[in-house]
């Protein structure tokens, strides 16, 4: 019982529940499958999401701009040269663990650099990329 | 005696600095997250108040790129700058831009061009790419590393 009611808050609630890496790629997967059956969060396939040019921003052409390749290390922003601290959360343990702030800069970088909003589909494979998930 | 002197000191160099450029500043958590999370949370000080209402009211067109806010956090953040603005003469650039300032230029002319050039610093936007703890807003000169150059820049 005490494991259902955490479980039934995900599943209604996942913006509140989510606040770790593995219940961000949970909840953006229990997302994705609606429109998507039997979707699985794929870390290639964020990989190949996050180096994609998208043609909307000359400097942000993609993620791997500002923030390399490798989550592990840190980035830094293609137009201010400031640094960014790395993706992943076993360097860096504040990604992904407020939703709030994850959802602020899917949005604003997902518009800024991709010209849309992202899908579910693509945070949660963007996620797992992020966490070496394999 | 040497206690009264630095005091002393302490006491007019605060002073002049907060009076003219407010240089130093616990800044607020929204303002270091909001806008120094994409570059430094810049000393409110570099612009005047015409300047940043300029820069505000137009986030989502900002130098590029689109850094809107919701609302409230955006009228927070700008009656913040607005308090806190400086009283020079307005900046060039639409948006305007602090680098434009005969200030900045001036506070700036022994960087050597080369070091303006470095991948570490890459813009003079990037206050950190020298200024070790721009983040904090402190730019005390002892606290200036100019990437590729050993020699301290001299007081003036």
């Amino acid at each position: 019982m005490k494991k259902l009611i955490p479980l039934c808050a995900l599943i209604f609630s996942p913006s509140l529940w989510a606040e770790t890496p593995a219940q961000f790629i949970a909840s953006y997967s229990a997302e994705a499958a609606k429109s998507q059956p039997g979707f699985v969060a794929d870390a290639a396939r964020g990989q190949a999401f996050a180096s994609k040019r998208w043609g909307v921003s000359a400097k942000l052409a993609n993620c791997i701009a500002c923030h390399t390749d490798d989550p592990r290390q840190p980035g830094s922003h293609a137009v201010t040269g400031k640094t960014i601290a790395p993706l992943s959360p076993a360097v860096n343990p504040k990604r992904f663990s407020d939703s709030a702030k994850v959802e602020k800069w899917f949005k604003r970088n997902c518009r800024e650099v991709v010209g849309r909003t992202c899908t579910a589909g693509e945070k949660a494979d963007f996620i797992a990329f992020a966490t070496g998930a394999r | 005696m040497k206690t009264v002197i630095s005091l002393l000191a302490l006491l007019f160099s605060t002073a002049s600095l907060a009076d003219d450029l407010r240089m130093q500043h616990a800044y607020p958590a929204e303002y270091r997250s909001e806008c120094g999370s994409c570059h430094d949370p810049y000393p409110p000080g570099m612009l005047n108040k015409d300047d940043w209402a300029n820069v505000m009211s137009r986030l989502d067109r900002h130098y590029g790129t689109d850094a809107s806010l919701d609302d409230k956090t955006m009228a927070d953040i700008a009656r913040w700058l607005e308090r806190n603005a400086g009283r020079r003469a307005g900046a060039q650039g639409k948006p305007p831009r602090f680098t434009t300032t005969t200030w900045f230029k001036r506070e700036h002319r022994e960087v050597p061009a080369k070091a303006w050039q470095d991948p570490r610093v890459k813009t003079p936007a990037n206050c950190s790419g020298c200024h070790l703890n721009a983040a904090k807003g402190n730019y005390n000169e002892d606290q200036i590393r100019i990437p590729g150059q050993n020699r301290r820049l001299e007081d003036d």
